[in-house]
């Protein structure tokens, strides 16, 4: 058995339509770990979540960059980063909070973390206003083993 | 171009493909342009048969569509929801005042 964890690290522009490829991206690596449809499904939508908080408060309006980052952890567990370098975030409890959105004008639901809380098992928030923001997360996958 | 049936004062919409906050603006524009061409639609049903993913973003973009439909005397309903889908409008409280159609109605 191979002892090198697997790991990767991928780049890109905060343009919406990427919110689709980075969620595949991460799917893909997921694969190695045999995770269920559902997990699967759980994998994705947090990933596209965190991206779009990327997308629409960290850089809102503006371009900047991306970095999401996945890698196994031990036998089962599947990590992930999405990291941005935009405007941070004042009050990360308070961001946190279900139905609490700077931008209702967008129909924005507020959901974001609320949807990453529930489909995966830990979740981090790091940021500083001017600072970006790092989100963290796992998912242990219950049927994972690497083969 | 989302598929949309009409009977009597009711549209079924089918939901198609992905929706997240890329494709949630033309959804929601294409909602909006079918509503407001027929202001004898009472009933707009929302079914996600096709739709193969949804985050936050769509809870939005249906939220919206209810609020709508309520301001103009209507009402807004869906069917047809993968469990991962359905996961998401539950924990959002959807379910609370938007109502899922029988499939059988649907």
């Amino acid at each position: 058995m191979n002892s090198q964890q697997n790991e990767m690290e991928l780049t890109f522009p905060s343009l919406p339509e990427n919110e689709s490829f980075a969620r595949v991206v991460v799917a893909a690596f997921a694969v190695q770990l045999s995770p269920t449809v559902s997990e699967i499904a759980d994998i994705k939508t947090a990933v596209s979540e965190a991206v779009t908080n990327a997308i629409v408060h960290g850089y809102a309006g503006t371009v900047g960059t991306v970095t999401l980052r996945a890698s196994v952890v031990g036998r089962a567990t599947l990590s992930i980063e999405v990291q941005d370098e935009g405007r941070g975030i004042e009050d990360v409890a308070r961001a946190m909070e279900p139905f609490y959105t700077t931008c209702p004008e967008q129909e924005r639901s507020g959901m974001g973390f609320a949807v990453m809380q529930t489909f995966m098992d830990d979740l981090e928030v790091e940021s500083r206003p001017g600072e970006g923001t790092l989100v963290r997360m796992r998912k242990r996958i219950r049927s994972g083993v690497v083969a | 171009m989302l598929q949309s049936i009409r009977d009597g004062d009711r549209l079924t919409v089918q939901m198609q493909g992905e929706l997240d906050h890329y494709c949630a603006q033309s959804v929601r524009r294409e909602l909006d342009g079918l509503l407001a061409a027929d202001d004898t639609i009472r009933c707009l049903v929302l079914d996600f048969a096709n739709l193969t993913f949804m985050d936050s973003s769509g809870i939005g973009v249906i939220l919206g569509r209810y609020r709508v439909m309520r301001d103009r005397g209507g009402s807004l309903w869906v069917t047809r929801m993968n469990p991962h889908i359905a996961r998401i409008f539950h924990m959002s409280g959807m379910d609370r005042i938007i109502h899922q159609l029988e499939e059988a109605r649907a």
